[in-house]
């Protein structure tokens, strides 16, 4: 089997480092004290909680819903009780804190019923909800939820399964290709099902013989259209773009992506994931972690997510000179801040790293423009523009220069003669673009309300004289039509103002109204609440006909005065009607 | 010389023409340079600046009648930038318009409002939601921090709470070098 390869530009060769860890068989990591669950598991989602405190919960339970466009389920890794809803750091650069939910193990690590899922049967929509449900996102490190991709393949023809693997240390997709190989095919099939593809490309970089050879053994048994095919050691093969270009030959244009060429990327790791979702309806709850570097034995270890990488490091022995401790591969992971954060869906490896190791980088100088970082990258950059522009915050002129296709991939530092750490001032211009590009639509979304309430006050205003000028109009042509009418009548009091008359109306509607009005609860009465209202009634009419006769004979004036005294007088409930 | 002055009216009448049906034909509608201000200004429409709102302000230093340095809420970064669209000279934030604070939203106290709804009139953006004699509350994610709601509560219960970092707004610092001893 033997195929034509392409290779992708620049690339660089750093001592890979993988024996220290691949020769041991992957084993369980134990069930630590308690749990810490984040319910965030990338940097752009987190998911609903629906679990609460004092709860048992079991494994493979949902204790967090998907939620928004990026949004997975995050599931219970273990059976126990939920202590805790908080907010704990998480494992990210910043060390920030974010919503976790804590669960105390009770040991026992029962489970809720699992049920496979037939793919086959359900329409494409149900099957992308059962594996956001089930949790599955990206294992190679970005934790992107899958769902998505494979949402949007239409027309993608070749399903290309990393499992390169490139970056120094890292050998948990080794590990796991020698020995889930039968498990990561079949979860490829599925997502080749899925995405509706032709082919399954495994690409895996070739110091890796015993999991290509355990992939070709799996493959051979399966009879699919799949190929295994070793890719020349080079950092950085596993990027999605280089990978695919490796494979296929198709270059992706910048800011496009693989679906739009009919190619489809995913990790082994996830392709495992999907394996266990689909076929034992097993949610995502562990994950294959390597811990390596300045230990006394390295390894392999399937570790529940949530587990506190404090908890993990006894497994290992960090040796006593290790100063640090690098979550991701040296190239692109980041010093954890704090050892209490968990593992997540996308952490896949932790080096514990010492002076001797990773000794601290010489002191930056000045760059020459030997242009070694352009002949390095992989994405086609000009790394040496990019610097520049970064450093004096021109971030236009950054973009211009394709920042954004920049993978972050350590490649241009890694060779700097100058040893300028020239990602830091990418990820620096990156997250000031991705902030004033917030602040900009904050401030477009700010205008567009503060406009729509001035026009909105601009309306109001108008309906209101609108409303004005029309009762108005109606006013006088009431009067026009009352003083019509009251000529015709005999000579009165309204006769003379117009006004009048129509207050007097309007009086005598009210009087009529109240009239109308019955008491309320009136009816089953005792004998002596009823004698009282009887009384309370003939005192009332009787102080009626005194105001009559005290007030002049213009009736509604009358009724103004009954009113007012009835309201001061000690009237009892039941026959209180006026009271609103 | 006859040929000649016609040639020359005829030229001169056709560019006319063109010139005349261009100008009816692409009218721009407003002051441009005015939707280019405004798009600098921050929108907090706090009124700092002595306008009410920051189209106004916009409108203002269009027309010579407002200085460059009068927005706290755009800060210094704004003001270079609208030096670098006027092709002025750049110069500190005014003091008597305010100080540049950092980002911050509204909070209402919600055991202390009386739903009085003082604030949602005063909100330029509408971000308060409430009723006459309901508890309001801030919609977060829209409060431009302007402090407009402050002043008219009769209670006091609106204070300024900065917005802290989160993991999505959090970024990468500028790389620093560090200064060794080199024996």
């Amino acid at each position: 089997m033997s195929r034509r390869l392409f290779s992708f530009h620049g690339g660089i060769k750093p001592e890979p480092h993988k024996a220290e860890s691949a020769g041991v068989p992957i084993r369980p990591a134990p069930i630590p004290e308690t749990l810490v669950v984040p319910l965030r598991q990338n940097a752009r989602a987190v998911s609903r909680c629906i679990v609460e405190i004092g709860q048992e919960v079991l494994r493979g339970e949902r204790i967090g819903e998907a939620e928004g466009v990026l949004g997975t389920a995050v599931h219970a890794p273990t059976s126990g009780t939920v202590i805790d809803i908080g907010d704990h750091p998480m494992a990210h650069p910043s060390g920030l804190a974010t919503p976790c939910v804590m669960i105390q193990p009770d040991g026992e690590d029962r489970a809720i019923a699992m049920l496979p899922f037939d793919h086959r049967a359900a329409d494409r929509q149900t099957a992308l909800d059962f594996l956001r449900d089930s949790g599955i996102v990206g294992m190679g490190g970005a934790a992107f939820p899958s769902h998505i991709k494979l949402g949007r393949g239409s027309g993608v023809d070749t399903l290309v399964l990393n499992g390169a693997e490139c970056e120094p240390w890292i050998t948990c997709d080794d590990r796991l290709m020698r020995e889930r190989a039968d498990a990561i095919l079949r979860g490829a099939i599925i997502l080749l099902e899925l995405i509706g593809a032709q082919r399954i490309m495994v690409g895996i970089e070739e110091n890796k013989p015993e999991a290509i050879a355990a992939m070709r053994v799996a493959a051979a048994a399966l009879d699919r259209p799949l190929e295994i095919v070793p890719v020349p050691a080079l950092y950085p093969a596993g990027g999605e773009k280089q990978l695919i270009r490796t494979l296929t030959g198709i270059e992706i244009p910048h800011g496009k992506l693989g679906s739009e060429y009919g190619v489809q990327c995913f990790n082994v790791g996830t392709a495992h994931a999907v394996f266990r979702a689909v076929v034992f309806g097993e949610p995502v709850v562990s994950r294959v972690i390597t811990l390596t570097g300045n230990v006394a034995n390295p390894g392999n270890y399937e570790v529940r997510i949530g587990t506190r990488i404090a908890d993990l490091l006894p497994l290992v022995e960090p040796k006593a000179d290790t100063d640090r401790y690098i979550l991701g591969g040296p190239m692109m992971g980041f010093a954890l801040p704090d050892l209490s954060v968990p593992v997540v869906k996308g952490s896949n490896c932790i080096i514990a790293a010492s002076p001797t190791l990773f000794p601290a980088p010489p002191p930056e100088l000045p760059c020459i423009r030997c242009g070694a970082c352009a002949r390095a990258c992989p994405a086609e950059l000009q790394p040496m523009e990019l610097y520049w522009f970064a450093r004096s915050k021109n971030f236009g002129k950054a973009q211009e220069y394709h920042l954004f296709d920049c993978i972050e991939c350590g490649s241009c530092a890694y060779v700097c003669p100058s040893s300028i750490p020239l990602v830091d001032y990418y990820r620096f211009a990156k997250g000031e673009i991705w902030a004033r590009e917030r602040d900009a639509a904050a401030a477009d979304r700010a205008r567009e309300r503060f406009e729509f309430r001035n026009y909105r006050q601009e309306r109001e205003k108008a309906e209101k004289a609108a409303r004005l000028a029309a009762k108005a109009a109606e006013t006088k042509a009431k009067l026009a039509q009352g003083g019509a009418s009251a000529t015709a009548d005999t000579a009165s009091a309204a006769t003379e103002d117009p006004k009048k008359a129509l207050i007097a109306a309007a009086l005598a509607r009210a009087k009529e109204q109240k009239a109308a009005v019955k008491p309320k609860n009136t009816e089953d009465l005792s004998p002596e609440t009823q004698a009282e209202i009887a009384e309370i009634e003939a005192r009332r009419q009787h102080m009626q006909a005194g105001a009559t006769s005290a007030v002049p004979a213009d009736g509604s004036n009358s009724g103004d005065t009954a009113t007012a005294r009835h309201d001061a007088e000690p009237i009892p409930a039941p026959a209180d009607e006026e009271r609103s | 010389m006859l040929a000649a002055l016609l040639i020359m009216t005829g030229i001169a009448v056709v560019l006319g023409a063109a010139l005349g049906y261009a100008s009816i034909r692409f009218k721009v509608e407003g002051d441009p340079l005015v939707e280019k201000i405004d798009a600098i200004l921050p929108q907090t429409q706090c009124g700092q600046c002595g306008y009410p709102g920051c189209k106004p302000y916009a409108e203002a230093i269009a027309n010579g009648e407002a200085d460059i340095n009068q927005c706290p809420p755009g800060g210094e970064e704004g003001i270079r930038h609208l030096a670098d669209l006027l092709g002025r000279e750049f110069k500190p934030l005014s003091e008597e318009h305010g100080v540049e604070k950092p980002k911050s939203v509204a909070f209402i106290d919600e055991q202390t409002c009386i739903g009085c709804t003082l604030c949602i009139q005063a909100c330029p953006v509408d971000a308060i939601s409430g009723a006459a004699k309901q508890m309001h509350t801030i919609i977060e994610p829209l409060c431009t921090g302007c402090e407009l709601c402050v002043a008219p509560c009769p209670v006091d219960c609106i204070s300024m709470v900065p917005v802290g970092e989160s993991v999505e707004t959090w970024k990468w610092k500028y790389p620093v070098t560090e200064i060794r001893k080199v024996a």
